[in-house]
């Protein structure tokens, strides 16, 4: 079983790796690359903990092979601070409380910020409908809604 | 969860990948969005020898009106149909339909091709495609074949393509006249697989009679059931509100559901009914009837 190369560009940084091609994009980021930030929840893409931007979409990163990540972009939540300044989404789940127990919010973090760079000012619905892949089991939502309204605000 | 060990195939054109089927034939598996193989692989329902991954094949992604069908590439992601201004205006059938498939995270993945290729019953476009007459585009190492929709399913998890040929297209005949669609899903929360879905596809004569009709059922039967006794029944009459009962009771009782814990044999029987109706009288409306 031969092993794959890949080359991934991470939140700017291109890794270099040779992989199984079993290898789950979760698991190379987590294990390969140390990046724990994205979680694994229930590993059967119903979740959307482990939600990274690839390309440009938010994609379930347990239901996606490492070898499909090669010569692809993918963005964790890792990458959404820069310069020690938090990115307006994660500054929205600040102020407005959008998490509890935090689990699934680095994942929440990445389909907000996919759903904004898409949709300037999404409406209530529009949002609720974005976030419909991603379970919180805690907060009920509303103040989720309201991180990302709060971070919209800012980016525009 | 980890899937078994498999060789990785990544082809980048649909010869080079027909060659690798023709290959390995039953020992590959095609993986176009991944969105349902990969579940499969690890829970370890699946553990083919090789995975031949279509995904980079950049010409099987495409939605365009040609010669009165829309083609739609086998590779086109779900989430091309949700966006797409074609799509929402002449094909709303199609639209209902991609939005109630899993999530809009697995919808960024799961294409189009996947979801008939698939073979299961609880996906949804293979009722909306039979309702629209549509047909599949094979392609295998000695051409292309196209195969009817309607003759497509053949029973849990098993498909008309050959075990060398990739679902490559899909065509759609372009709504003529007064046409309309709808496809109508009940689910116990977003992402589920359906409890009861119907699809209803629509063209009004002149008269406001029953020109063509497409009538078919999701997950109520171990394969996606088109429905012709309600087709031959509305054909010729006006859609009115005793023909759609009589058209959705011709329905339910089509339906061969097993009980789940999405409900009862009875339940989902009344729930093929309730949707057929629906469906019906959404496609009638959009048709510009009443």
């Amino acid at each position: 079983m031969a092993k794959h190369s890949i080359q991934v560009n991470v939140n700017g940084t291109i890794h270099e790796a040779a992989v199984e091609s079993r290898l789950l994009l979760v698991h190379f980021l987590r294990e390969n690359l140390r990046l724990t930030g994205t979680h694994i929840g229930c590993d059967t893409s119903h979740c959307g903990a482990c939600t990274v931007i690839l390309d440009g979409a938010p994609v379930k990163s347990c239901t996606v092979l490492a070898v499909q990540a090669d010569r692809c972009e993918v963005r964790t939540v890792e990458g959404l601070e820069q310069n020690g300044a938090l990115h307006a989404v994660q500054d929205g789940f600040w102020e407005k409380h959008g998490l509890q127990c935090g689990y699934c919010t680095p994942g929440m973090m990445m389909t907000a910020c996919a759903l904004l760079e898409h949709n300037k000012d999404p409406s209530e619905l529009e949002i609720r409908e974005a976030i419909s892949g991603n379970l919180c089991r805690c907060t009920g939502y509303v103040n989720i809604v309201k991180a990302i309204q709060h971070a919209a605000e800012k980016l525009r | 969860m980890i899937p078994p060990v498999f060789d990785y195939h990544c082809p980048e054109t649909l010869g080079e990948a027909v060659a690798l089927l023709s290959k390995y034939r039953d020992d590959a598996k095609v993986m176009s969005g991944g969105q349902s193989l990969l579940p499969l692989l690890k829970l370890r329902l699946a553990s083919p020898a090789h995975v031949i991954d279509i995904s980079r094949i950049k010409r099987l992604v495409y939605l365009r009106e040609d010669g009165g069908m829309l083609e739609i590439g086998g590779c086109t992601p779900e989430s091309a149909l949700e966006t797409s201004e074609l799509i929402r205006s002449r094909y709303p059938i199609l639209h209902d339909t991609t939005r109630v498939i899993a999530d809009p995270l697995v919808r960024n993945r799961a294409t189009v091709g996947g979801n008939l290729a698939h073979g299961d019953p609880a996906n949804d476009h293979p009722a909306s495609m039979i309702a629209l007459g549509a047909e599949v585009v094979a392609t295998g190492p000695h051409g292309e074949r196209v195969i009817p929709a309607r003759q497509f399913f053949r029973g849990l998890f098993t498909t008309a393509l050959a075990p060398d040929e990739i679902l490559s297209e899909i065509r759609v005949p372009m709504p003529s006249g007064r046409s309309g669609g709808a496809y109508v899903k009940l689910e116990r929360k977003v992402g589920d697989f359906a409890t009861a879905a119907a699809a209803a596809q629509v063209t009004l004569g002149a008269d406001g009679k029953v020109e063509q009709v497409g009538v078919a059922l999701t997950n109520l039967g171990p394969v996606p059931i088109q429905v012709t006794a309600a087709e031959t029944y509305l054909t010729g009459r006006a859609p009115g509100e005793q023909a759609i009962a009589e058209a959705a009771r011709l329905a339910a009782e089509a339906a061969d559901p097993s009980a789940d814990r999405r409900g009862s044999v009875e339940y989902k029987r009344e729930m093929a009914r309730v949707h057929a109706a629906r469906a019906l009288k959404l496609a009638v409306q959009r048709a510009g009837g009443h």
